[in-house]
């Protein structure tokens, strides 16, 4: 594609910027550190979607890849490289990084340099989990993330944000410190720390069981899954409006990438054997969660339930292919599951994502979360009402829009896997508009309910540019996911070629 | 011009138009925004009839692949329509009625402040539902069905900030999701035992299935049956068949035009477009298609008599709109996709008709709905009046009219059916137009006959409507008066049917020989329509009417107080509100339980916080030995070594 170390680019570039931040911030002006910011964000953005556009979509091997020895005594290896199920997320972090500059114009006040130099931070970390090839590189950033996330909680959070951002560190933490066991043991036996050279191992059932949990705990936890997700609504509402788009669009799709990257294709008879157990903590995610949701009284923590409702989708999708293919025999029949589920990564992030922005949009004026405290905003908010209801529409899952793709592909293809799992899953289709058009008919129509209210202002100016482009993506993805889909073709046939040979000793 | 030219060209103009007036909802003058949906509506509507014209009199079929939306392994999801000429009929009556209801609109939203976003749903929702109409596969089916859904909770909730529009709209997409549940199960269970979503290759492929079960609660049942009733649960959504009928009620506190459009001539019917357009698959389980009849028998009836205790003229319609959706749903379960088809054109007009007449006498009473607070209207809306008549005529069945021979065609397929649910389904459908006649014309006689019951106030400011909602009344009047007399015997005896073979019916089940046996001429069944059944029972069912309103009201009021119990029982609409509302409060209980028990008790404080306790509370115990004196851990040191000496010499 091309001889320009372009992954590390994407990694290093937003992380070097983000220190001029971090170190002129007394005497830098907010806006020219929002300009500055953008600008970063905008070439990563323009490098991404260059990376997007020459991506060779005929071949599943490592493409951009770059070897550099780090310690090399101990097998470690600086190495990138990208497949096509990292190199959406990769477009897709830097696109979010934008949106959340952009948002910072309106929703920032505080200590602007060092907040957009905390995302930036956070959008070098992302890459660099998605990028990484080498398993000591991939825990580094891994871990290197928590604490860009940590900070934007702790400093720029609401009122019990302390408790929230603890409680964040601490969970991923003891989710990640079983993975970082689990890496050492593959070491051992790999003698190296390259992840495709994991891909060849062989492991007895009960220590591919171990393994299988131990890269569990870390990826169940960012998913999250049922009943590991506790953390992420208080995250969501402590958080600012930044930090909750990038929880949502960037922070739980490592989660879903890990199952991906190492669960499916290192551990695949523990996949297999456990199949029904992920399903079930899926399938449980999708109803019990969209129940819970239902009785939020809190708009923030009801966008966080649903976001976690829809992420059973992509958990779902990944561990349903072991059963489609027991019940077909037939590989061909469990893509639309797995690419159903990587759907439902990107499209969630523009979703979630995009209603969370909202969300800050009207927190900004309102101060409060409480759904009681609106009513009648589409009387003095229009436009904004129209964004809105388009963006709860995809987390509705309308066709047509990128809400719709994913979990219509997963719903379609667990009818061959048993159709009470089609039951429970597509009951998301009554639940998801049960509570995001109860929680839209309380917030937005009605009379308008008090004087807080009516004095809101309309979206305007450089929001209004956010929630265009969220929209354009939105729309795009729906009427034409194949601009995604060829994308990672051969990558998911490889996958699946991986993860459906038996690696039993 | 080429098909696609066409198709493409009707499609996308109501898109178009709605853009305009929608984007620029803001910038653009209402002129601009009603003469361009109106315009691009128009140049619709023309593409629709030649697009017919094709289709129904030169005998050619159409379909293509338009883009590939994605493909996954080796199913290719494509945009792909269809013109066929049960595709023909739906785009021309969609199109001609949602013209006239947008011209309508002019006057009739004149003075609302949403002016331009009602034209921008309106041909919006033309758009959802012609893509609707088009698909050719399932993918686009689910895509127009999903968006009509969408455009009907917009327009429900147009006037969003009257609660009572704002829960409607709720419920109305709500219960629609319900049954779109039922229909996207069906979806997979077809792609998952034919391994394609494309309408010729299921079609092509359905017969063999007909040996294959599927296994449910231990048991096995053909699974072509499961998948005929699941898609059925759709239609059952949006077509407000009993017991998902419960949304369309509600839906009336939209704007007029667009109960008129979208809840009484268009969307209500794409449930029986589709079960028409799925024949050739119900033609394999004839036990779905009783319970097809079953359903739609029963709503006709049933449905009806909720409409006896009402007393909002919209809400009347609407109930009488259930009802003919029932006939309809019967029709197609008795495999007469003729009959329910040309009902649903001919219901198409005059109930469009129907609604508009309400609209028309809603403002000039200034937006009064209450029929009790009317009465002797006829004299100060004559122009109302007459077309109010017409309609109700029609939907009567009274000859000429146009729902005289749609409602006689179903009837008598439903009488000639052989399928066991069908003389259940022939006498419901009986007293259905007993039932029918009587609301019909007690909403007539209590809006038009009758004393006046309006202050003097009202009555100096009621007025004929303007030409601009004139016209359109005009415009679908005609069809009601003619369009039956004139298309029957082309519509049911010329070359097999206008539906020819885009509808499949099995050979022992086909009606339409034993209908023509019986048809001689148009005018011939018009004067031995006094030979028949239906038609005494809707006299009666008028004279009822005017006994109760015109003649002996006194003694309609001591029937309605001697028997109370029939009265809250029709007034709670068999308590399936009631059971609607019970399953919501049920599922709001759940919803609590689990959030405050399980996740916030359970998990949250016990598991989570709770981890941190305890680790804090062993921490505090450990840190007890940590003393500090010397002396204790001289003592712990001596006794390690003792009980390490005891360990060796033991071993």
């Amino acid at each position: 594609m091309t001889r320009l170390p372009l992954l590390s680019i994407l990694i290093w570039l937003p992380i070097l910027a983000a220190v001029p931040l971090f170190l002129m911030h007394k005497r830098m002006k907010d806006n020219e550190a929002r300009w500055f910011a953008l600008l970063v964000s905008l070439v990563c953005l323009g490098l991404s979607v260059f990376m997007y556009v020459n991506f060779d979509t005929t071949t599943a091997s490592m493409q951009l890849t770059e070897y550099l020895p780090w310690v090399p005594s101990l097998g470690m290896h600086y190495y990138l490289g990208v497949d096509g199920i990292s190199m959406p997320l990769i477009a897709l972090s830097a696109f979010t990084t934008v949106i959340i500059v952009l948002a910072s114009w309106t929703m920032v006040t505080e200590k602007v340099p060092q907040y957009l130099a905390t995302f930036l931070l956070m959008q070098g970390a992302v890459v660099g989990v998605f990028s990484a090839l080498d398993a000591m590189l991939f825990y580094f950033f891994w871990e290197a993330i928590l604490i860009p996330m940590y900070l934007s909680i702790g400093v720029w959070g609401m009122g019990n944000r302390s408790y929230a951002a603890i409680k964040f560190f601490l969970y991923t933490f003891f989710g990640s410190v079983l993975m970082l066991a689990v890496i050492l043991y593959l070491h051992s036996k790999a003698g190296g720390f390259n992840i495709p050279d994991f891909y060849t191992l062989h492991f007895s059932l009960s220590e591919q069981i171990w393994i299988f949990f131990g890269f569990f705990l870390a990826f169940a936890v960012k998913v999250p899954m049922w009943p590991f997700h506790t953390w992420l609504p208080d995250a969501h509402t402590e958080a600012p409006t930044g930090g909750s788009v990038i929880l949502a669009a960037l922070m739980l799709k490592l989660g879903g990438y890990g199952f991906l990257r190492f669960s499916l294709p290192i551990v695949p008879d523990a996949c297999h054997y456990l199949s029904w157990f992920m399903i079930i903590l899926s399938l449980f995610a999708i109803v019990y969660i969209a129940l819970v949701a239902l009785s939020q009284t809190d708009m923030k923590k009801l966008i966080a339930y649903s976001s976690i409702a829809h992420m059973g989708f992509v958990t779902l999708g990944c561990f349903l292919i072991n059963v489609i293919i027991i019940h077909t025999g037939n590989v061909e029949s469990a893509h639309l599951s797995l690419e159903g589920a990587m759907v439902q990564m990107i499209s969630h992030a523009f979703g979630s994502g995009a209603m969370f922005l909202a969300f800050g949009v009207v927190y900004m004026q309102m101060k409060t979360r409480n759904i009681k405290d609106f009513g009648g905003i589409a009387t003095v908010m229009p436009i904004f009402t129209a964004f809105f209801i388009l963006f709860a529409m995809s987390n509705v899952g309308l066709p047509g829009t990128s809400g719709f793709v994913g979990e219509f592909m997963v719903i379609l293809s667990s009818f061959k896997a048993n159709i009470w799992a089609t039951f429970f899953a597509a009951s998301s289709l009554v639940l998801g508009a049960a509570y995001t058009l109860w929680m839209v008919k309380r917030v937005f129509f009605g009379p308008v309910t008090n004087d807080a209210v009516s004095a809101l202002r309309d979206v305007r100016g450089v929001d209004t540019l956010s929630f265009v482009l969220l929209s354009a993506m939105i729309i795009l993805l729906g009427v034409y996911p194949q601009v995604l889909l060829r994308v990672f073709q051969p990558t998911i046939s490889h996958l699946l070629d991986l993860s459906l040979q038996s690696r039993l000793l | 011009m080429t098909f696609k030219v066409l198709a493409l060209t009707m499609l996308l103009a109501p898109l178009l138009g709605s853009a305009i007036a929608g984007l620029g909802c803001r910038i653009i003058s209402k002129r601009l925004a009603h003469w361009s949906t109106i315009g691009l509506l128009g140049v619709a509507f023309v593409s629709a009839l030649l697009l017919a014209d094709r289709v129904l009199f030169q005998g050619q079929t159409w379909h293509a692949v338009i883009y590939t939306w994605g493909v996954s392994g080796n199913i290719s999801f494509n945009v792909s329509f269809l013109v066929d000429h049960l595709t023909a009929v739906m785009i021309c009556i969609v199109t001609f009625v949602s013209l006239a209801v947008h011209i309508y609109s002019i006057g009739y939203m004149a003075e609302d402040s949403g002016y331009n976003r009602f034209f921008a749903y309106m041909s919006l929702f033309t758009f959802a539902m012609l893509a609707l109409l088009l698909a050719n596969n399932f993918l686009v089916l689910f895509f127009g069905w999903e968006a009509v859904g969408l455009v009907s909770y917009l327009l429900i909730g147009f006037w969003f900030t009257k609660p009572a529009a704002a829960t409607g709209s709720l419920k109305a997409f709500l219960v629609n999701r319900v049954g779109d549940f039922g229909f996207l199960l069906g979806i997979s269970a077809l792609l998952d035992n034919l391994g394609t979503l494309n309408y010729q290759s299921v079609f092509a492929k359905a017969g063999s299935l007909s040996h294959t079960t599927i296994s449910l609660f231990g048991h096995h049942f053909p699974v072509l049956t499961v998948i005929c009733l699941l898609l059925f649960v759709g239609a059952m959504g949006k077509s407000a068949q009993i017991p998902l009928h419960v949304w369309l009620p509600g839906s009336m506190e939209g704007p007029t035009p667009i109960s008129a459009l979208i809840h009484a001539a268009t969307m209500v019917t794409a449930g029986i477009y589709m079960v028409a357009r799925m024949s050739p698959i119900f033609a394999l389980s004839l036990d779905a298609l009783n319970v097809v009849m079953i359903v739609g028998a029963t709503g006709a009836l049933f449905l009806g008599l909720l409409a006896f205790v009402e007393n909002d003229i919209k809400r009347v319609v609407a109930f009488s709109t259930m009802s003919q959706l029932g006939y309809m749903m019967a029709a197609d379960g008795a495999m007469a996709y003729n009959a329910g088809i040309f009902h649903l054109l001919m219901h198409a007009c005059f109930k469009a008709l129907l609604f508009l007449g309400a609209g028309s006498v809603i403002v000039a009473m200034h937006h009064e709905q209450d029929m009790r607070k009317m009465g002797g209207l006829g004299r100060h809306l004559p122009w109302t009046y007459a077309v109010f008549l017409i309609g109700s005529l029609s939907l009567v069945a009274i000859p000429p009219f146009s729902g005289f021979f749609s409602k006689d065609m179903i009837i008598d397929s439903v009488r000639l059916s052989h399928l066991p649910a069908s003389s259940y389904a022939y006498w419901c459908l009986l007293l259905g137009s007993f039932v029918t006649a009587f609301y019909s014309f007690r909403a007539l006689f209590m809006t038009f006959h009758s004393k006046p019951r309006f202050s003097d106030e009202v009555k100096k400011h009621l007025h004929e409507t303007p030409w601009s909602m004139r016209f359109p009344l005009l415009l679908l009047a005609v069809p009601s008066v003619i369009a039956g007399a004139w298309a029957v015997e082309w519509f049911f005896f010329k070359n097999g049917g206008i539906l020819a073979n885009s509808v499949v019916v099995p050979e022992g089940h086909r009606l339409l020989p034993a209908l023509s046996e019986e048809f001689h001429g148009v005018w011939a069944m018009v004067l031995s329509a006094w030979k028949t059944r239906p038609f005494w029972f809707a006299l009666s069912g008028i004279a009822a009417s005017w006994l109760h309103v015109i003649a002996f009201p006194s003694v309609a009021t001591r029937l309605e107080e001697r028997f109370p119990r029939v009265k809250s029982v029709l007034e709670a609409g068999f308590g399936i509100d009631a059971l609607f509302e019970w399953i919501t409060h049920g599922t709001k209980c759940m919803s609590r339980f689990f959030y405050e028990v399980t996740d916030l008790a359970l998990i949250d404080s016990g598991m989570v916080d709770g981890t941190g306790r305890r680790v804090t509370r062993l921490a505090l115990l450990i840190r007890r030995c940590q003393t500090g004196y010397l002396y204790h851990y001289v003592f712990a040191m001596v006794v390690g070594v003792i009980v390490f000496a005891i360990w060796l010499f033991v071993n």
